[in-house]
């Protein structure tokens, strides 16, 4: 199911959480939505789950509209909000059941359906246990579990690792990439790496505006107008090098990362390379290539510059 | 109607879990029949087989521990944000709130089943009036969902449940007891509204064995009110 978000903006009072923003998630995609705290993030992914109407524009679930037809969409989706809010005096299975009556799961099938989730989301040793027993991780795998349980088409995940550990990270990772083979995904995070685990294509918001839309791959590329490469040259005295360097033709500044050590960081102009033109001179002064390394441009780094001003 | 009745089931396992619906029949037959049999204008008092002084004790019992009953109901899903859960699952918001609904009305009938065996001690005293008796069940259920449909207004104002509460009783406490007083000081067409408004005027109108149409319509209305007006309340917070 395709998820089209049409010229959606959302306020509040007077304030704009978001502006006017569209996009197009296709089945089959994980799309991960970035963004500093504050940017729109989780307006959108609540308007798009219907608990928000939209102020102006449309969003459309599999050519089911969130404004007109609400009710429908809510079946085609599982969400996981924000924080994970859970009845915390419930039984694990208890509160299964109740969101799969909610979601008007075929009663034969809800029994089943429970013993698959558990299984899936590794709750096999906890199932007996009251939610407030059960530690953030596992927490978690119940607010995914309950996402899942009516086998939805849509998934929407609202910091789906926020504070877990780096083990429970990978698994909930693996789970999401698993699922989102067949169904559409929007997650939300502002850890990049697991934005670039997880996604095929990432969307970055910066105050209620979209500022990148692409693989992590393509925007690495985007980002990266200029070739860096980090060279450490052996057999002769830096200043000499130095000055060699700058003689290239394609070169287009020349910095000392470390003098004693002689590794410089070459960038060359736009759209040219220097690799080859930096190798000819060293085998022509008989100088020692020790290092040559590209330098990449960082998601990080894409991210700082989109949204920091 | 399934979704009304699992949001429902929910609830009636969460007063139980929690055990404030153990703790709410406790007290309400432990005060009740003191009152009824042990103190002040008890059955032994008043030489007469007949519930009306079970009835004079739980009318103000359910006033002050009904509010307690929903003041969690949606200030606890605000808190909490469970809320969120709910309302992006296929249910319409007047099949929850009218699921809460219930769930309160349930747990105040299965209190007052519970106080059938009053009745039955009474009714071997002497000569009881049948039809009062389960009339005034009647009117006890009619009040009680009356004050229910209050809290739950009340409740889905705020996310804190003490705001919830007091707000119930300050609502409640004109109804139960301050429009009746101002009826009798005011007089003419002011006077018989505050009359009307009064839910004691109703409760002991049908508790005495009359049930008029006038009074169901009154408690109905009440309910109506109630419902709809948390109804639109869930709904604000959707066009933010």
């Amino acid at each position: 199911m395709d998820i089209v978000v049409k010229n959606f903006t959302q306020k509040y009072g007077v304030s704009i959480a978001v502006d006017d923003i569209s996009f197009r998630v296709k089945t089959g995609e994980v799309l991960g939505f970035l963004g500093p705290n504050g940017a729109g993030k989780t307006t959108t992914m609540k308007a798009i789950t219907t608990f928000f109407t939209p102020t102006e524009g449309d969003i459309t679930v599999g050519n089911l509209s969130v404004v007109d037809q609400a009710d429908e969409v809510k079946k085609h989706i599982g969400y996981l909000p924000e924080n994970n809010p859970l009845y915390q005096e419930m039984a694990i299975i208890d509160y299964l059941t109740f969101v799969a009556e909610l979601q008007g799961v075929d009663k034969s099938m809800i029994k089943e359906r429970i013993l698959e989730m558990v299984n899936v989301c590794g709750l096999e040793g906890e199932k007996h246990k009251r939610i407030a027993e059960l530690s953030k991780g596992y927490k978690q795998r119940v607010g995914l579990a309950q996402a899942l349980i009516h086998d939805p088409d849509v998934l929407i995940l609202d910091e789906p690792t926020a504070g877990l550990d780096p083990n429970q990270i990978v698994e909930i990772r693996e789970l999401i990439k698993q699922i989102g083979k067949e169904k559409t995904v929007i997650l939300s995070s502002h850890i990049l790496a697991e934005v670039e685990a997880t996604c095929d294509r990432m969307l970055i918001i910066n105050k209620g505006k979209i500022v990148a839309d692409g693989s992590p791959k393509d925007l690495k590329k985007q980002a990266q107008g200029k070739e860096i490469v980090k060279v450490t040259i052996e057999g002769a005295t830096a200043d000499e090098v130095f000055t060699e360097l700058q003689g290239i033709e394609n070169i287009d500044l020349v910095d000392f990362i470390d003098k004693n050590n002689m590794s410089f960081e070459i960038q060359s102009k736009n759209g040219k390379s220097s690799r080859k033109s930096i190798f000819n001179l060293c085998v022509e002064k008989s100088w020692v290539l020790t290092e040559m390394t590209p330098i990449e441009t960082k998601l990080e780094d894409i991210f700082r510059e989109l949204t920091m001003n | 109607m399934k979704k009304i009745w699992t949001i429902s089931k929910r609830e009636l396992q969460s007063f139980f879990d929690s055990l404030m619906a153990y703790v709410m029949i406790i007290l309400f037959l432990g005060f009740s029949g003191f009152f009824t049999w042990l103190f002040g204008s008890d059955v032994f008092f008043v030489q007469q087989a007949s519930l009306q002084s079970f009835f004079g004790i739980a009318y103000w019992t359910l006033f002050f521990f009904i509010p307690a009953l929903t003041m969690r109901q949606f200030a606890e899903e605000n808190r909490s944000g469970t809320i969120e859960l709910l309302l992006t699952k296929p249910i319409s918001d007047w099949q929850l709130v009218l699921g809460k609904f219930f769930s309160t009305l349930i747990l105040i009938i299965i209190a007052l089943v519970l106080t059938i065996p009053y009745y039955i001690s009474v009714a071997n005293l002497g000569p009881i009036d049948h039809g009062a008796v389960w009339s005034g069940y009647l009117g006890l259920i009619f009040m009680s969902a009356a004050y229910i449909s209050i809290g739950i207004f009340t409740s889905s104002i705020s996310n804190n449940q003490i705001v919830g509460y007091l707000l119930a009783l300050f609502i409640g406490i004109f109804f139960q007891i301050i429009f009746g007083i101002l009826s009798g000081s005011v007089g003419g067409f002011l006077g018989k509204l505050l009359d009307y408004l009064s839910v004691s005027t109703h409760f002991e109108s049908i508790s005495r064995g009359v049930i008029d149409s006038k009074d169901i319509i009154f408690f109905l209305s009440i309910i109506f009110l109630g419902l709809v007006l948390t109804e639109v309340n869930i709904r604000k917070r959707r066009l933010t």
